[in-house]
């Protein structure tokens, strides 16, 4: 009888014994550990998926602490915030880590997604993989729109209002829509406390969403830098060790940066304006979005007409999820794609331009400037890479990791996708 | 080739240790960002005007959060706290230590057992079989030294660190 | 590795600009508080509070402060205890349901000179003075925009009408701003001596809102070399690391 049971092989008799029962140790062991196999040829770019998690941790944690000693009401938010940044014990360095953790989340997450796009990593077979990053993106925006709304201070407010009108544009229902979001007439206290209630929540969406982006990815296991399907065990090394230490490397290195704006720099990344209590009888001179929203807002200015703004800018992130069948090249790394890798450069300098568009100004050569970023960026997705596959040459692709040898006349690409296997 | 593991193995301990000390280190603010902040401990002490308070008259002031009871006794309390015996009590104290001046008591008005506050303060309050307090929870009563007398109390009601600056002004905390 | 530091500062150059500020360039002062080891001159902050006390606290409040706090500039419980006692402070209601007047206690915030904004509002022809406890953070420039605006006060050029309850002030964005003068030179005397020019007056009274602002700063920074060293050595050590465990894979690839 006892012999039956299916035994689990880990050493540790009490790990052994709760393994067998609740195989949660061999979930781990298979999903960061000694039976997870990975390409052995990642470069540091694959670093960046382990911190966006290690930092949805970090935010989670401080979150939960600064939410034991944050009031909830217009009254007393923005003292009770103070209060968290003078009184409370450590306070100051679990806010200055939580807010500029928000930032330090998406520039892990961006470099994450530029990673994607170079290495084509959102293609066949990986189409659900990406989307699910781009959800994962857009609970992301969300999260941090509601938090910056919670110290109320002016930008946080004047944030508030701007983004809730957002909704205004849709025709007949947009006034109560926006009315609805608010619960009342303008941004006020029902707001700030719903808000309160979906940013502590939407984390945790954040989190289950992770849960399917890792599932979703052991499916076919890590795309490379070479962006060639594995064919054999020889280019596969398990993910303990060797990635373990590589991530807590680059962990490490990480934390200091981090650690810079923390301590010393804690209020380069944000706006002055928010250490002004929200006064809904005046805006201030210039209202920015925080830097990782402002791209968004450059395209929404960039269109003179307000609902064709709004429906650019959310079709701006929209696009993304189409993003795999735009792209229809079957070489899907850029080192081998010698025009994509061009363009790809012109869309990372264009996305740059449209960040610091979005915080300037909109008038005189900005304006100009503004549209010419937008159009390109719509141009990037919907013309240039369907056009690519049918006017560049790939390079000829490797036969496997080990062999990085140019093979001649081989596409080197099998189209069906084989499970990587032990 | 044995050395070389050793030592190899060494470091990669050594960073990993590392990790976990910077973890343990990180998680201290979060831990003690829930102890009390430093407006919180600045409410420590608190000044009472006494001066207008008569004999056999009791005024209840707040400190920390809890009801402070401050009971000006008569003679005839204090004289009947301190014919008791000492030796039947359940927490043996005499009226002599609970006290600073005679005719001040100064306690804590919360109940030993399970933290109510007990009555007796008011006028019209029952102050319970022994001329002190009675706790309405669960029923302990307290004479006029503020000591256990009957009821499922363990202990005295708790003497506040406090200190007269004056004949009328008295400094809790 | 050097890439991706590159790739992180580059992240950051747009952005640099952003948080410039007022456009009009001010004073810029070479302050003890600025830079990785800076820390606050006490006895600056001391006389920082003297001109706060007596010039700023006649508009100005300063309500995230308690005097507890002025222990961070150097004073010891009986000295902080005095000073705030010399402060009335409103509290109440007693028992019979009145505000009543006492004098403050080192747990008491700063003392506002104006019950509330609509008050505060209407003793200044509508403009409101705000608070000070953040303004160094709540405006661009920081202390050296706080530091340039108190000198700024100089004669308005010839052709600029100056209407009637604004000032002219060279730092001010519009140059037209609604706060009088406050600073001529000798409002104060120093308890130490110092001779009180307007600039000392405006760069000790920027050290003690820059405080004010930042009362953590010293200790932050403080814990930023001691996290930022631990991190480095980890870094390096798990680098270590990294190359022995991958030096076998390496090997193979090569």
């Amino acid at each position: 009888m006892k012999s039956s049971i299916p035994k689990s092989q880990f050493k540790n008799p009490v790990i052994n014994w709760i393994d067998t029962r609740l195989p949660i140790f061999t979930a781990v062991n298979e999903a960061v550990g000694t039976e997870h196999p990975t390409p052995k040829n990642l470069n540091y770019w694959w670093n960046f998926g382990s911190l966006a998690g290690v930092t949805l941790v970090i935010m989670i944690i401080t979150g939960i602490a600064l939410a034991m000693n944050y009031t909830a009401h217009v009254d007393h938010a923005f003292d009770s915030v103070e209060r968290i940044m003078r009184d409370v014990n450590g306070g100051w360095l679990i806010r200055y880590i939580h807010m500029n953790g928000a930032s330090f989340f998406f520039i892990v997450v961006y470099i994450h997604m530029a990673r994607s796009l170079y290495y084509g990593s959102y293609k066949a077979p990986r189409e659900l993989l990406w989307i699910l990053g781009v959800v994962i993106y857009l609970l992301m925006m969300a999260t941090a729109f509601l938090g910056y709304t919670l110290p109320w201070g002016q930008m946080s407010f004047w944030g508030a209002t701007v983004i809730t009108n957002f909704f205004s544009v849709i025709p007949f229902v947009g006034e109560p829509i926006v009315n609805w979001l608010l619960g009342g007439y303008t941004v006020d206290n029902p707001t700030l406390n719903r808000f309160y209630a979906l940013h502590y929540l939407l984390p945790f969406v954040i989190a289950g969403v992770i849960l399917l982006h890792i599932v979703a990815l052991h499916r076919f296991g890590s795309n490379n830098p070479l962006g060639i399907d594995i064919k054999s065990d020889k280019d596969m090394i398990p993910f303990h060790p060797y990635y373990t230490i590589k991530d807590f490397f680059g962990l490490a290195v990480f934390l200091a940066v981090f650690c810079v704006f923390v301590f010393f720099l804690p209020n380069f990344l944000g706006h002055p304006d928010n250490y002004v209590p929200a006064d809904p009888m005046s805006t201030p001179a210039h209202i920015v979005p925080e830097w990782y929203l402002s791209p968004f807002y450059a395209i929404l200015r960039a269109v003179p007409d307000k609902l064709l703004g709004v429906l650019a800018m959310f079709g701006a992130i929209g696009i993304l999820f189409i993003l795999p069948w735009l792209d229809r090249s079957p070489v899907r790394s850029a080192h081998y794609r010698p025009m994509y890798k061009i363009f790809y450069i012109i869309f990372i300098i264009n996305m740059l331009g449209l960040g610091y568009l979005g915080v300037q100004n909109p008038e005189g050569i900005y304006i100009l400037l503004g549209r010419v970023c937008t159009a390109w960026y719509f141009i990037h997705f919907l013309v240039v890479m369907p056009l690519l596959n049918i006017i560049e040459t790939p390079m000829a692709l490797p036969k496997s990791v080990s062999d990085p040898i140019f093979s001649s006349g081989s596409s080197g690409m099998a189209p069906a996708a084989r499970r990587s296997k032990k | 080739m044995s050395k070389k593991k050793t030592r190899r193995d060494f470091i990669v301990i050594a960073s990993y240790s590392m990790g976990a000390v910077g973890a343990g280190a990180a998680i201290w603010p979060i831990i003690n960002q829930m102890n009390p902040a430093a407006d919180t401990l600045a409410m420590a002490s608190t000044e009472v005007n006494i001066g207008a308070l008569e004999i056999g008259q009791a005024l209840t002031v707040k400190w920390r959060g809890k009801p402070v009871f401050i009971r000006r006794r008569t003679e005839d309390e204090i004289n009947e706290t301190r014919n008791v015996a000492i030796d039947t009590l359940r927490d043996p104290q005499s009226d002599e230590e609970r006290v600073q001046k005679d005719e001040w008591l100064i306690v804590m008005g919360v109940c030993t057992h399970l933290g109510c506050v007990p009555l007796g303060q008011k006028i019209g309050d029952g102050k319970g079989d022994y001329g002190g307090w009675f706790c309405p929870c669960h029923g302990s009563h307290y004479d006029a030294s503020g000591r256990i007398r009957k009821g499922p109390a363990p202990q005295n009601l708790e003497i506040p660190p406090y200190s007269f600056i004056s004949d009328s002004v008295l400094k809790i905390g | 590795m050097y890439k991706y530091f590159i790739f992180i500062v580059l992240c950051f150059l747009p952005i640099q600009s952003f948080s410039a500020g007022p456009s009009i360039k001010g004073e810029t002062i070479d302050w003890g508080f600025n830079g990785p080891f800076g820390k606050f001159n006490k006895s600056s902050l001391q006389r920082g509070l003297q001109v706060y006390t007596e010039v700023c606290s006649s508009c100005h409040s300063l309500k995230y402060i308690a005097y507890r706090n002025l222990s961070d500039l150097g004073y010891n419980k009986s000295e902080i205890k005095a000073f705030a006692s010399t402060f009335t402070v409103t509290d109440g209601p007693n028992d019979d349901g009145e505000m009543f007047e006492r004098p403050g206690m080192p747990a008491d915030h700063f003392v506002s000179p104006y019950p509330n904004m609509n008050a505060a509002r209407a003793a200044n022809g509508g403009a409101y003075p705000p608070d000070l406890s953040l303004i160094t953070k709540a405006r661009g420039g920081g202390a050296d925009y706080l530091y340039s605006l108190l000198i700024g006060y100089k004669k308005p050029p010839e052709n600029l009408e100056v209407r009637e309850g604004l000032y002219y002030n060279k730092y001010y964005s519009g140059n037209l701003i609604a706060m009088p003068q406050p600073l001529y030179g000798e409002d104060v005397t120093y308890a130490d001596g110092t001779n009180a020019s307007i600039e000392q007056m405006a760069s000790d009274v920027t050290e003690f809102l820059a405080w004010a602002a930042e009362p953590e700063m010293e200790v932050r920074k403080r814990t930023g070399i001691a996290a930022i060293t631990f991190l480095l050595i980890m870094a390096v050590l798990s680098y270590i690391a990294k190359q022995q465990i991958w030096a076998n894979v390496k090997k193979k690839q090569a």
